[in-house]
Protein backbone atom coordinates (compact mmCIF):
# COMPACT_ATOMS: atom_id res chain seq x y z
CA UNK A 1 0.00 0.00 0.00
CA UNK A 2 1.30 3.42 -1.05
CA UNK A 3 1.63 6.17 1.60
CA UNK A 4 -0.48 9.17 1.00
CA UNK A 5 0.13 12.40 1.86
CA UNK A 6 -1.39 15.69 -0.16
CA UNK A 7 1.58 15.81 -2.73
CA UNK A 8 -0.08 12.93 -4.75
CA UNK A 9 -2.25 13.87 -7.45
CA UNK A 10 -5.91 14.11 -7.69
CA UNK A 11 -7.03 11.39 -10.02
CA UNK A 12 -10.89 11.06 -9.52
CA UNK A 13 -12.80 14.06 -8.57
CA UNK A 14 -16.53 13.30 -8.44
CA UNK A 15 -18.88 16.63 -7.61
CA UNK A 16 -22.06 16.44 -6.55
CA UNK A 17 -22.96 13.69 -8.94
CA UNK A 18 -26.55 12.12 -9.81
CA UNK A 19 -27.83 10.04 -12.43
CA UNK A 20 -31.21 9.50 -12.97
CA UNK A 21 -33.06 6.90 -15.49
CA UNK A 22 -36.15 7.95 -16.14
CA UNK A 23 -37.30 8.86 -12.69
CA UNK A 24 -35.52 6.76 -11.01
CA UNK A 25 -32.57 7.88 -9.39
CA UNK A 26 -29.85 5.73 -9.09
CA UNK A 27 -27.03 7.98 -8.20
CA UNK A 28 -27.39 10.87 -6.24
CA UNK A 29 -25.27 13.76 -5.08
CA UNK A 30 -22.09 11.92 -4.79
CA UNK A 31 -18.78 14.04 -3.85
CA UNK A 32 -15.66 11.77 -4.66
CA UNK A 33 -11.89 12.55 -4.74
CA UNK A 34 -9.04 9.92 -5.36
CA UNK A 35 -5.63 10.54 -4.97
CA UNK A 36 -2.85 8.70 -7.35
CA UNK A 37 -1.78 5.58 -5.57
CA UNK A 38 -4.77 5.07 -3.65
CA UNK A 39 -7.50 2.15 -3.30
CA UNK A 40 -10.95 2.59 -2.50
CA UNK A 41 -13.58 0.25 -2.12
CA UNK A 42 -17.25 0.75 -2.61
CA UNK A 43 -19.99 -0.95 -0.49
CA UNK A 44 -22.99 -1.61 -0.60
CA UNK A 45 -26.02 -4.13 -1.41
CA UNK A 46 -27.05 -4.90 -5.10
CA UNK A 47 -28.45 -2.21 -6.56
CA UNK A 48 -26.84 0.96 -4.40
CA UNK A 49 -25.07 2.54 -7.18
CA UNK A 50 -21.79 1.00 -6.89
CA UNK A 51 -21.71 -0.36 -11.04
CA UNK A 52 -23.48 3.05 -12.44
CA UNK A 53 -20.73 5.07 -9.97
CA UNK A 54 -17.79 3.22 -11.97
CA UNK A 55 -19.53 3.26 -15.58
CA UNK A 56 -20.30 7.44 -15.43
CA UNK A 57 -16.33 7.37 -13.86
CA UNK A 58 -15.60 4.88 -16.88
CA UNK A 59 -17.71 7.21 -19.25
CA UNK A 60 -19.68 4.84 -20.55
CA UNK A 61 -22.80 6.74 -19.02
CA UNK A 62 -23.14 10.77 -18.52
CA UNK A 63 -23.96 12.21 -15.11
CA UNK A 64 -27.52 13.79 -14.67
CA UNK A 65 -25.73 16.50 -13.01
CA UNK A 66 -22.70 17.65 -11.39
CA UNK A 67 -19.08 17.08 -12.73
CA UNK A 68 -17.04 13.67 -13.39
CA UNK A 69 -13.45 14.57 -14.01
CA UNK A 70 -11.30 11.57 -14.40
CA UNK A 71 -7.68 12.29 -15.05
CA UNK A 72 -7.98 15.61 -15.79
CA UNK A 73 -10.52 15.72 -17.89
CA UNK A 74 -14.35 14.08 -18.76
CA UNK A 75 -14.78 10.64 -19.65
CA UNK A 76 -18.01 10.85 -21.24
CA UNK A 77 -18.35 9.70 -24.81
CA UNK A 78 -15.55 10.26 -27.06
CA UNK A 79 -13.31 12.64 -25.66
CA UNK A 80 -11.55 9.45 -23.67
CA UNK A 81 -9.61 7.77 -25.88
CA UNK A 82 -6.01 9.08 -24.12
CA UNK A 83 -8.05 7.84 -20.55
CA UNK A 84 -9.00 4.69 -21.58
CA UNK A 85 -4.75 3.82 -22.98
CA UNK A 86 -4.30 3.92 -18.91
CA UNK A 87 -7.35 1.91 -17.03
CA UNK A 88 -8.18 -1.48 -17.04
CA UNK A 89 -11.65 -2.46 -16.08
CA UNK A 90 -13.63 -5.99 -15.19
CA UNK A 91 -17.15 -5.37 -15.02
CA UNK A 92 -19.39 -7.27 -12.79
CA UNK A 93 -20.20 -10.90 -14.56
CA UNK A 94 -18.14 -10.33 -17.35
CA UNK A 95 -19.10 -11.31 -20.77
CA UNK A 96 -16.68 -12.53 -23.74
CA UNK A 97 -17.37 -13.37 -27.15
CA UNK A 98 -18.06 -16.81 -26.75
CA UNK A 99 -16.89 -18.67 -29.90
CA UNK A 100 -13.64 -17.34 -29.80
CA UNK A 101 -10.77 -18.96 -27.90
CA UNK A 102 -9.37 -17.96 -25.04
CA UNK A 103 -5.96 -16.47 -26.16
CA UNK A 104 -7.71 -14.59 -29.41
CA UNK A 105 -9.98 -12.91 -26.79
CA UNK A 106 -6.99 -11.36 -24.76
CA UNK A 107 -5.02 -11.08 -28.16
CA UNK A 108 -7.84 -8.99 -29.67
CA UNK A 109 -8.23 -6.88 -26.22
CA UNK A 110 -4.46 -6.34 -26.55
CA UNK A 111 -4.16 -5.19 -30.18
CA UNK A 112 -6.79 -2.55 -29.39
CA UNK A 113 -4.50 -1.26 -26.30
CA UNK A 114 -1.37 -1.91 -28.42
CA UNK A 115 -0.04 -4.68 -26.17
CA UNK A 116 2.46 -7.31 -27.65
CA UNK A 117 1.35 -10.67 -27.74
CA UNK A 118 4.64 -12.01 -25.39
CA UNK A 119 2.71 -9.84 -22.74
CA UNK A 120 -0.86 -11.58 -23.06
CA UNK A 121 0.80 -14.61 -22.97
CA UNK A 122 2.27 -13.96 -19.78
CA UNK A 123 -0.70 -12.26 -18.48
CA UNK A 124 -2.43 -15.88 -18.98
CA UNK A 125 0.13 -17.47 -17.67
CA UNK A 126 -0.05 -15.43 -14.48
CA UNK A 127 -3.96 -15.75 -14.04
CA UNK A 128 -3.58 -20.10 -14.56
CA UNK A 129 -5.15 -19.54 -18.26
CA UNK A 130 -2.10 -20.71 -20.48
CA UNK A 131 -4.02 -24.69 -20.28
CA UNK A 132 -6.94 -23.56 -21.13
CA UNK A 133 -6.09 -20.83 -23.59
CA UNK A 134 -7.04 -22.65 -26.60
CA UNK A 135 -10.45 -23.80 -26.01
CA UNK A 136 -13.62 -21.65 -26.63
CA UNK A 137 -14.65 -19.27 -23.83
CA UNK A 138 -18.12 -20.41 -24.30
CA UNK A 139 -16.97 -23.23 -22.31
CA UNK A 140 -15.55 -21.54 -19.62
CA UNK A 141 -16.06 -22.14 -15.96
CA UNK A 142 -17.23 -18.99 -14.37
CA UNK A 143 -13.91 -18.76 -12.57
CA UNK A 144 -12.09 -18.93 -15.48
CA UNK A 145 -13.85 -16.25 -17.07
CA UNK A 146 -13.38 -13.72 -14.09
CA UNK A 147 -9.72 -15.12 -14.48
CA UNK A 148 -9.92 -13.91 -18.47
CA UNK A 149 -11.47 -10.78 -17.23
CA UNK A 150 -8.85 -9.48 -14.94
CA UNK A 151 -6.15 -10.79 -17.73
CA UNK A 152 -7.63 -8.16 -19.64
CA UNK A 153 -7.75 -5.67 -17.13
CA UNK A 154 -4.55 -5.77 -16.72
CA UNK A 155 -3.50 -5.58 -20.34
CA UNK A 156 -0.61 -3.07 -20.79
CA UNK A 157 -0.22 -1.89 -16.85
CA UNK A 158 -3.01 0.24 -16.38
CA UNK A 159 -2.70 3.27 -13.50
CA UNK A 160 -6.23 3.34 -12.89
CA UNK A 161 -8.01 0.76 -12.41
CA UNK A 162 -11.93 -0.34 -12.15
CA UNK A 163 -12.99 -3.75 -10.99
CA UNK A 164 -16.51 -4.63 -10.38
CA UNK A 165 -17.01 -7.25 -7.91
CA UNK A 166 -13.29 -9.03 -8.98
CA UNK A 167 -13.24 -11.87 -6.95
CA UNK A 168 -16.75 -13.67 -7.25
CA UNK A 169 -16.37 -17.28 -8.78
CA UNK A 170 -12.57 -17.42 -7.42
CA UNK A 171 -11.63 -20.11 -5.20
CA UNK A 172 -10.07 -18.60 -2.35
CA UNK A 173 -5.99 -19.60 -3.56
CA UNK A 174 -6.83 -17.78 -6.31
CA UNK A 175 -8.42 -14.90 -4.59
CA UNK A 176 -4.97 -14.63 -2.40
CA UNK A 177 -3.36 -14.67 -6.16
CA UNK A 178 -5.34 -11.95 -7.35
CA UNK A 179 -4.95 -9.62 -4.32
CA UNK A 180 -1.38 -10.07 -4.80
CA UNK A 181 -1.50 -8.97 -8.23
CA UNK A 182 -3.72 -5.83 -7.51
CA UNK A 183 -0.74 -5.39 -4.75
CA UNK A 184 1.50 -5.55 -7.43
CA UNK A 185 0.17 -2.97 -9.68
CA UNK A 186 -0.64 -0.93 -6.62
CA UNK A 187 3.25 -0.48 -5.35
CA UNK A 188 4.05 0.36 -8.60
CA UNK A 189 1.30 3.68 -8.15
CA UNK A 190 -1.33 2.60 -9.94
CA UNK A 191 -5.10 3.76 -8.68
CA UNK A 192 -7.98 1.17 -8.15
CA UNK A 193 -11.64 1.64 -7.53
CA UNK A 194 -13.03 -1.95 -6.17
CA UNK A 195 -16.63 -2.78 -5.38
CA UNK A 196 -16.95 -5.97 -3.78
CA UNK A 197 -19.27 -7.92 -1.45
CA UNK A 198 -16.22 -9.65 0.47
CA UNK A 199 -15.51 -7.17 3.16
CA UNK A 200 -13.15 -9.16 5.20
CA UNK A 201 -11.29 -9.87 1.86
CA UNK A 202 -10.52 -5.89 1.42
CA UNK A 203 -10.34 -4.84 4.80
CA UNK A 204 -6.47 -5.02 4.91
CA UNK A 205 -6.18 -3.33 1.74
CA UNK A 206 -8.37 -0.44 1.20
CA UNK A 207 -6.97 3.11 2.32
CA UNK A 208 -10.71 3.98 1.99
CA UNK A 209 -14.17 2.77 2.04
CA UNK A 210 -17.20 4.22 0.59
CA UNK A 211 -20.57 2.71 1.68
CA UNK A 212 -23.65 3.36 -0.42
CA UNK A 213 -27.26 2.74 0.19
CA UNK A 214 -30.06 3.59 -2.17
CA UNK A 215 -27.65 5.60 -4.78
CA UNK A 216 -26.54 7.90 -1.47
CA UNK A 217 -23.02 8.06 -0.06
CA UNK A 218 -23.71 6.66 4.01
CA UNK A 219 -20.32 6.99 5.05
CA UNK A 220 -16.91 7.58 3.95
CA UNK A 221 -13.92 7.47 5.33
CA UNK A 222 -10.40 4.91 6.55
CA UNK A 223 -11.64 1.72 8.70
CA UNK A 224 -10.32 3.56 11.71
CA UNK A 225 -12.49 6.77 10.61
CA UNK A 226 -15.37 4.69 10.17
CA UNK A 227 -15.53 2.79 13.67
CA UNK A 228 -15.34 5.99 14.96
CA UNK A 229 -18.20 6.84 12.90
CA UNK A 230 -20.26 4.21 14.24
CA UNK A 231 -18.72 3.97 17.57
CA UNK A 232 -19.98 0.23 17.92
CA UNK A 233 -18.79 -1.62 21.11
CA UNK A 234 -15.74 -3.28 21.75
CA UNK A 235 -16.32 -6.70 23.01
CA UNK A 236 -14.20 -8.81 25.75
CA UNK A 237 -14.29 -11.77 26.97
CA UNK A 238 -13.48 -12.77 30.44
CA UNK A 239 -13.24 -16.21 31.25
CA UNK A 240 -13.29 -17.03 35.23
CA UNK A 241 -13.03 -20.21 36.89
CA UNK A 242 -15.79 -21.72 37.51
CA UNK A 243 -18.74 -20.31 39.39
CA UNK A 244 -17.08 -17.18 39.92
CA UNK A 245 -19.08 -15.30 37.18
CA UNK A 246 -21.28 -13.11 38.91
CA UNK A 247 -18.39 -12.56 42.25
CA UNK A 248 -16.18 -11.10 39.25
CA UNK A 249 -18.83 -9.06 37.83
CA UNK A 250 -20.03 -7.51 41.32
CA UNK A 251 -16.02 -6.59 41.44
CA UNK A 252 -16.11 -5.15 38.72
CA UNK A 253 -18.62 -2.67 39.25
CA UNK A 254 -21.82 -1.60 38.44
CA UNK A 255 -21.23 0.92 35.33
CA UNK A 256 -20.17 -2.16 33.12
CA UNK A 257 -22.29 -3.40 30.09
CA UNK A 258 -22.68 -7.61 30.56
CA UNK A 259 -24.07 -8.19 27.23
CA UNK A 260 -23.95 -12.62 28.31
CA UNK A 261 -23.19 -14.34 31.17
CA UNK A 262 -22.44 -17.88 32.36
CA UNK A 263 -20.91 -20.01 34.81
CA UNK A 264 -17.28 -19.81 33.76
CA UNK A 265 -17.67 -16.54 31.44
CA UNK A 266 -18.78 -12.81 31.03
CA UNK A 267 -19.23 -11.01 28.01
CA UNK A 268 -18.85 -7.46 28.23
CA UNK A 269 -19.03 -4.20 25.87
CA UNK A 270 -17.65 -1.30 26.17
CA UNK A 271 -17.30 1.93 23.40
CA UNK A 272 -13.29 1.76 22.56
CA UNK A 273 -12.35 4.88 25.18
CA UNK A 274 -13.53 3.25 28.35
CA UNK A 275 -11.91 -0.02 27.03
CA UNK A 276 -8.28 0.11 28.43
CA UNK A 277 -9.85 1.72 31.84
CA UNK A 278 -12.12 -1.66 32.30
CA UNK A 279 -8.70 -3.70 31.20
CA UNK A 280 -6.87 -2.63 33.66
CA UNK A 281 -9.50 -2.99 36.05
CA UNK A 282 -10.10 -6.81 34.49
CA UNK A 283 -5.88 -7.79 35.21
CA UNK A 284 -6.70 -6.17 38.45
CA UNK A 285 -8.91 -9.60 39.56
CA UNK A 286 -5.41 -11.29 39.72
CA UNK A 287 -5.99 -15.09 39.91
CA UNK A 288 -9.73 -15.68 39.41
CA UNK A 289 -9.52 -14.43 35.49
CA UNK A 290 -7.94 -17.14 33.46
CA UNK A 291 -8.76 -15.76 30.11
CA UNK A 292 -9.45 -12.35 28.38
CA UNK A 293 -10.34 -12.15 24.14
CA UNK A 294 -10.95 -8.48 23.50
CA UNK A 295 -12.50 -8.67 19.68
CA UNK A 296 -13.23 -5.14 18.03
CA UNK A 297 -16.14 -4.53 16.16
CA UNK A 298 -16.15 -6.27 12.74
CA UNK A 299 -16.28 -4.36 9.56
CA UNK A 300 -19.21 -6.77 8.30
CA UNK A 301 -20.55 -5.13 11.80
CA UNK A 302 -19.45 -1.40 11.00
CA UNK A 303 -21.27 -2.09 7.24
CA UNK A 304 -24.51 -2.97 9.00
CA UNK A 305 -24.43 -0.04 11.09
CA UNK A 306 -24.54 2.00 8.33
CA UNK A 307 -27.00 0.04 6.07
CA UNK A 308 -29.08 -0.72 9.22
CA UNK A 309 -32.03 1.89 8.45
CA UNK A 310 -33.02 2.34 12.33
CA UNK A 311 -29.05 4.69 12.78
CA UNK A 312 -29.97 7.70 13.97
CA UNK B 1 -7.61 3.52 -39.25
CA UNK B 2 -5.17 0.63 -37.13
CA UNK B 3 -7.92 0.30 -35.06
CA UNK B 4 -11.00 0.23 -37.77
CA UNK B 5 -8.80 -3.03 -39.46
CA UNK B 6 -8.42 -4.50 -35.89
CA UNK B 7 -11.98 -4.17 -35.49
CA UNK B 8 -12.85 -5.31 -39.24
CA UNK B 9 -10.37 -8.33 -38.91
CA UNK B 10 -12.25 -9.45 -35.78
CA UNK B 11 -15.44 -9.30 -37.80
CA UNK B 12 -13.82 -11.33 -40.74
CA UNK B 13 -12.16 -14.49 -38.29
CA UNK B 14 -15.84 -14.53 -36.69
CA UNK B 15 -17.04 -14.59 -40.16
CA UNK B 16 -14.44 -17.82 -40.92
CA UNK B 17 -15.04 -19.47 -37.98
CA UNK B 18 -18.65 -19.77 -37.44
CA UNK B 19 -18.54 -20.87 -41.84
CA UNK B 20 -20.57 -18.01 -42.48
CA UNK B 21 -18.15 -17.25 -45.55
CA UNK B 22 -17.57 -20.63 -46.36
CA UNK B 23 -21.46 -21.05 -46.60
CA UNK B 24 -22.02 -17.66 -48.62
CA UNK B 25 -19.80 -18.39 -51.03
CA UNK B 26 -21.22 -21.81 -51.71
CA UNK B 27 -24.60 -20.37 -51.71
CA UNK B 28 -23.71 -17.77 -53.94
CA UNK B 29 -21.39 -20.13 -56.45
CA UNK B 30 -23.84 -22.80 -56.81
CA UNK B 31 -26.46 -20.11 -57.77
CA UNK B 32 -24.44 -18.63 -60.45
CA UNK B 33 -22.97 -21.55 -61.94
CA UNK B 34 -26.46 -23.25 -62.36
CA UNK B 35 -27.94 -20.05 -63.74
CA UNK B 36 -24.88 -19.53 -66.19
CA UNK B 37 -25.83 -23.38 -66.91
CA UNK B 38 -29.36 -22.76 -67.70
CA UNK B 39 -27.95 -19.34 -69.54
CA UNK B 40 -25.87 -21.17 -71.73
CA UNK B 41 -28.35 -23.36 -73.13
CA UNK B 42 -30.57 -20.68 -75.16
CA UNK B 43 -27.45 -19.21 -76.84
CA UNK B 44 -27.44 -19.14 -80.20
CA UNK B 45 -31.04 -19.15 -80.95
CA UNK B 46 -31.29 -15.24 -79.54
CA UNK B 47 -28.74 -12.96 -80.13
CA UNK B 48 -27.99 -12.65 -76.72
CA UNK B 49 -24.69 -13.56 -74.94
CA UNK B 50 -24.68 -16.18 -72.59
CA UNK B 51 -23.39 -14.08 -70.25
CA UNK B 52 -26.17 -11.40 -70.71
CA UNK B 53 -28.78 -13.88 -70.19
CA UNK B 54 -26.51 -15.28 -66.55
CA UNK B 55 -26.39 -11.72 -65.68
CA UNK B 56 -29.89 -11.10 -65.97
CA UNK B 57 -31.18 -14.58 -64.13
CA UNK B 58 -28.45 -13.41 -61.27
CA UNK B 59 -29.70 -9.96 -60.86
CA UNK B 60 -32.90 -11.19 -60.23
CA UNK B 61 -31.80 -13.60 -57.73
CA UNK B 62 -29.25 -11.45 -56.28
CA UNK B 63 -32.39 -9.24 -55.55
CA UNK B 64 -33.76 -11.51 -52.98
CA UNK B 65 -30.64 -13.26 -51.76
CA UNK B 66 -27.86 -10.33 -51.17
CA UNK B 67 -30.46 -8.34 -48.70
CA UNK B 68 -31.32 -11.60 -46.75
CA UNK B 69 -27.23 -12.00 -46.90
CA UNK B 70 -26.36 -8.98 -45.34
CA UNK B 71 -29.14 -8.49 -42.72
CA UNK B 72 -28.08 -11.69 -41.41
CA UNK B 73 -24.65 -10.67 -41.03
CA UNK B 74 -25.51 -6.89 -39.40
CA UNK B 75 -28.87 -7.19 -37.61
CA UNK B 76 -27.32 -8.66 -34.06
CA UNK B 77 -24.24 -6.67 -34.41
CA UNK B 78 -24.60 -3.98 -31.95
CA UNK B 79 -28.15 -5.33 -30.45
CA UNK B 80 -25.80 -8.51 -29.75
CA UNK B 81 -23.79 -7.11 -28.16
CA UNK B 82 -25.27 -4.95 -25.82
CA UNK B 83 -27.20 -7.55 -24.87
CA UNK B 84 -24.14 -9.69 -23.72
CA UNK B 85 -22.86 -7.12 -22.41
CA UNK B 86 -19.78 -7.43 -24.46
CA UNK B 87 -20.04 -4.01 -26.06
CA UNK B 88 -19.49 -2.04 -22.65
CA UNK B 89 -16.55 -3.69 -21.85
CA UNK B 90 -15.22 -3.14 -25.74
CA UNK B 91 -15.92 0.85 -24.92
CA UNK B 92 -13.79 0.71 -22.03
CA UNK B 93 -10.77 0.39 -24.40
CA UNK B 94 -9.13 2.79 -26.90
CA UNK B 95 -11.83 3.15 -29.40
CA UNK B 96 -14.07 5.81 -30.53
CA UNK B 97 -17.66 4.69 -30.89
CA UNK B 98 -17.78 5.54 -34.53
CA UNK B 99 -14.42 3.31 -35.07
CA UNK B 100 -16.55 0.41 -33.67
CA UNK B 101 -19.37 1.01 -36.60
CA UNK B 102 -16.86 1.17 -39.68
CA UNK B 103 -14.79 -1.70 -38.06
CA UNK B 104 -17.50 -3.97 -38.01
CA UNK B 105 -19.28 -2.04 -41.26
CA UNK B 106 -15.89 -2.48 -43.18
CA UNK B 107 -15.61 -6.45 -41.65
CA UNK B 108 -18.73 -7.35 -42.79
CA UNK B 109 -18.49 -5.38 -46.29
CA UNK B 110 -15.25 -7.66 -46.41
CA UNK B 111 -17.57 -11.07 -45.66
CA UNK B 112 -19.55 -9.77 -48.39
CA UNK B 113 -16.54 -8.80 -50.95
CA UNK B 114 -15.06 -12.46 -50.61
CA UNK B 115 -18.73 -14.50 -50.21
CA UNK B 116 -19.66 -12.46 -53.69
CA UNK B 117 -16.43 -12.67 -55.90
CA UNK B 118 -15.67 -16.16 -54.95
CA UNK B 119 -18.79 -17.34 -55.52
CA UNK B 120 -19.99 -15.39 -58.64
CA UNK B 121 -16.34 -14.79 -59.52
CA UNK B 122 -15.46 -18.56 -59.09
CA UNK B 123 -18.57 -19.59 -61.05
CA UNK B 124 -17.83 -17.01 -64.09
CA UNK B 125 -14.34 -19.13 -64.08
CA UNK B 126 -15.42 -22.33 -64.24
CA UNK B 127 -18.18 -21.04 -67.05
CA UNK B 128 -15.23 -19.81 -69.03
CA UNK B 129 -12.67 -22.88 -68.49
CA UNK B 130 -16.10 -25.14 -69.32
CA UNK B 131 -17.25 -23.26 -72.77
CA UNK B 132 -13.80 -21.27 -74.75
CA UNK B 133 -14.97 -17.59 -75.83
CA UNK B 134 -18.13 -16.76 -73.87
CA UNK B 135 -16.07 -13.98 -72.28
CA UNK B 136 -17.89 -11.12 -74.27
CA UNK B 137 -19.91 -8.95 -72.00
CA UNK B 138 -17.65 -9.42 -69.00
CA UNK B 139 -18.54 -6.03 -68.01
CA UNK B 140 -22.24 -6.58 -67.58
CA UNK B 141 -21.13 -9.69 -64.63
CA UNK B 142 -18.49 -7.25 -63.16
CA UNK B 143 -20.76 -4.29 -63.10
CA UNK B 144 -23.19 -7.34 -61.35
CA UNK B 145 -20.60 -8.41 -58.57
CA UNK B 146 -19.66 -5.06 -58.01
CA UNK B 147 -23.59 -3.53 -57.53
CA UNK B 148 -24.47 -6.82 -55.61
CA UNK B 149 -21.80 -5.69 -52.96
CA UNK B 150 -22.93 -2.01 -53.13
CA UNK B 151 -26.51 -3.81 -52.20
CA UNK B 152 -25.10 -5.73 -49.83
CA UNK B 153 -23.58 -2.56 -47.77
CA UNK B 154 -27.24 -0.86 -48.05
CA UNK B 155 -28.47 -3.97 -46.19
CA UNK B 156 -25.92 -3.96 -43.65
CA UNK B 157 -26.44 -0.30 -42.93
CA UNK B 158 -29.87 -0.72 -42.88
CA UNK B 159 -29.52 -3.82 -40.49
CA UNK B 160 -26.94 -1.93 -38.08
CA UNK B 161 -29.94 0.66 -37.97
CA UNK B 162 -32.35 -1.79 -36.36
CA UNK B 163 -29.53 -3.26 -34.38
CA UNK B 164 -28.87 -0.10 -32.86
CA UNK B 165 -32.68 1.65 -32.22
CA UNK B 166 -34.27 -2.22 -30.68
CA UNK B 167 -33.46 -3.33 -27.52
CA UNK B 168 -33.96 -6.90 -27.87
CA UNK B 169 -31.52 -9.51 -30.43
CA UNK B 170 -35.33 -11.16 -30.92
CA UNK B 171 -36.94 -7.43 -32.02
CA UNK B 172 -33.95 -6.71 -34.43
CA UNK B 173 -34.39 -9.90 -35.90
CA UNK B 174 -38.20 -9.67 -36.78
CA UNK B 175 -37.38 -6.13 -37.94
CA UNK B 176 -34.78 -7.21 -40.08
CA UNK B 177 -37.00 -9.89 -41.62
CA UNK B 178 -39.43 -6.86 -42.05
CA UNK B 179 -37.07 -4.48 -43.57
CA UNK B 180 -36.51 -7.70 -46.40
CA UNK B 181 -40.25 -8.30 -47.23
CA UNK B 182 -40.63 -4.10 -47.36
CA UNK B 183 -38.12 -3.80 -49.85
CA UNK B 184 -37.90 -6.85 -51.68
CA UNK B 185 -41.35 -7.61 -51.99
CA UNK B 186 -43.99 -5.49 -50.88
CA UNK B 187 -42.54 -2.34 -52.20
CA UNK B 188 -43.02 -3.50 -55.62
CA UNK B 189 -46.05 -5.21 -55.07
CA UNK B 190 -47.87 -2.44 -54.06
CA UNK B 191 -46.18 -0.29 -56.67
CA UNK B 192 -47.28 -2.12 -59.77
CA UNK B 193 -50.50 -2.35 -57.59
CA UNK B 194 -50.75 1.14 -57.91
CA UNK B 195 -49.84 1.55 -61.27
CA UNK B 196 -52.46 -1.30 -62.42
CA UNK B 197 -55.25 0.57 -60.13
CA UNK B 198 -54.55 3.71 -61.14
CA UNK B 199 -54.17 3.31 -65.13
CA UNK B 200 -52.06 5.78 -66.00
CA UNK B 201 -54.52 8.47 -64.07
CA UNK B 202 -52.07 9.93 -61.44
CA UNK B 203 -48.92 7.71 -61.82
CA UNK B 204 -47.28 9.53 -64.79
CA UNK B 205 -44.03 8.28 -66.33
CA UNK B 206 -41.92 10.16 -63.94
CA UNK B 207 -43.48 9.43 -60.89
CA UNK B 208 -43.18 5.96 -61.17
CA UNK B 209 -39.33 6.40 -62.37
CA UNK B 210 -39.15 8.75 -59.06
CA UNK B 211 -41.05 5.85 -57.20
CA UNK B 212 -38.40 2.69 -58.71
CA UNK B 213 -35.50 5.28 -57.84
CA UNK B 214 -36.77 5.52 -54.30
CA UNK B 215 -36.48 1.47 -53.63
CA UNK B 216 -32.80 0.39 -53.52
CA UNK B 217 -33.67 -2.94 -54.90
CA UNK B 218 -35.18 -1.64 -58.19
CA UNK B 219 -31.91 0.84 -58.44
CA UNK B 220 -30.03 -2.17 -58.57
CA UNK B 221 -32.55 -3.96 -61.04
CA UNK B 222 -32.60 -0.95 -62.84
CA UNK B 223 -28.74 -0.72 -63.27
CA UNK B 224 -27.93 -4.06 -64.09
CA UNK B 225 -30.50 -5.24 -66.84
CA UNK B 226 -30.63 -1.48 -68.67
CA UNK B 227 -26.67 -0.42 -68.49
CA UNK B 228 -24.83 -3.00 -71.27
CA UNK B 229 -26.93 -2.82 -74.37
CA UNK B 230 -27.01 -6.20 -74.59
CA UNK B 231 -28.25 -7.11 -71.35
CA UNK B 232 -31.53 -4.71 -71.51
CA UNK B 233 -32.01 -6.23 -75.06
CA UNK B 234 -31.95 -9.95 -73.92
CA UNK B 235 -34.13 -8.46 -71.13
CA UNK B 236 -36.74 -6.87 -72.95
CA UNK B 237 -36.25 -3.49 -71.53
CA UNK B 238 -34.28 -1.87 -73.57
CA UNK B 239 -33.66 2.15 -73.00
CA UNK B 240 -36.40 1.88 -70.10
CA UNK B 241 -33.46 3.62 -67.54
CA UNK B 242 -32.56 5.95 -69.91
CA UNK B 243 -35.88 7.00 -71.42
CA UNK B 244 -36.86 7.63 -67.98
CA UNK B 245 -33.68 9.91 -67.36
CA UNK B 246 -31.82 7.28 -65.29
CA UNK B 247 -27.91 7.43 -65.84
CA UNK B 248 -25.76 5.07 -64.31
CA UNK B 249 -24.44 7.61 -62.22
CA UNK B 250 -27.70 8.65 -60.86
CA UNK B 251 -28.61 5.08 -59.94
CA UNK B 252 -25.17 4.65 -58.22
CA UNK B 253 -25.77 7.73 -56.30
CA UNK B 254 -29.23 6.59 -55.04
CA UNK B 255 -27.80 3.56 -54.22
CA UNK B 256 -25.31 5.29 -52.28
CA UNK B 257 -27.25 7.14 -50.26
CA UNK B 258 -28.58 4.31 -48.93
CA UNK B 259 -25.89 3.48 -47.37
CA UNK B 260 -24.44 6.56 -46.44
CA UNK B 261 -28.01 7.57 -44.60
CA UNK B 262 -28.39 4.64 -42.45
CA UNK B 263 -25.05 4.47 -41.22
CA UNK B 264 -24.93 7.80 -40.10
CA UNK B 265 -28.09 7.63 -38.36
CA UNK B 266 -26.81 4.37 -36.76
CA UNK B 267 -23.97 6.60 -35.74
CA UNK B 268 -26.00 9.37 -34.13
CA UNK B 269 -27.74 6.89 -32.28
CA UNK B 270 -24.95 4.88 -30.96
CA UNK B 271 -22.71 8.29 -30.29
CA UNK B 272 -25.54 9.32 -27.90
CA UNK B 273 -26.46 5.71 -26.37
CA UNK B 274 -25.69 5.02 -22.62
CA UNK B 275 -24.76 1.67 -21.97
Amino acid sequence: MVELDAVNPEVISLQSVSKQYGNETVVSNVDLNVQAGECVVLVGHNGAGKTTLMKLMLGLTRASSGTVEVLGGNPAFNASVALHKTLGYLPESVAFYEAMTGREVLSFYARLKAVSNADCEKLLELVGLADASKRRVGTYSKGMRQRLGLAQAMLGEPQLLFLDEPTTGLDPILRQHFYQLIDDLHKEGATSIISSHALNEVEARANRFIIMKAGIVVACGTLGELYQLAALPVRLKVSVSPGEANNVAQRLGSDINIDRISNQSLNLNCSNKEKMPLIRRITELGDSISDLQISPPRLDEVYSYFMSDDRS
Amino acid sequence: MKMLLILALKEIRDGLRNRWIAAAIVVLGTLALALSMLGSAPTGSISASALDVTVISLASLSVYLIPLIALMLSFDALVGEFERGTMMLLLTYPVRRWQVIMGKFLGHLSILFIAIFAGYGGAIIIMILMNEGITEGWQAYVTLMASSLVLGAIFIALGYLVSVLVKERATAAGAAIGLWLVFVVLYDLILFGALLLDEGQVIGQQLFSALMLISPTDTYRILNLSLFEGVSQAAGIAGVASGAGMSATLLLAVMLLWVVVPLAVTLLVFQRREL
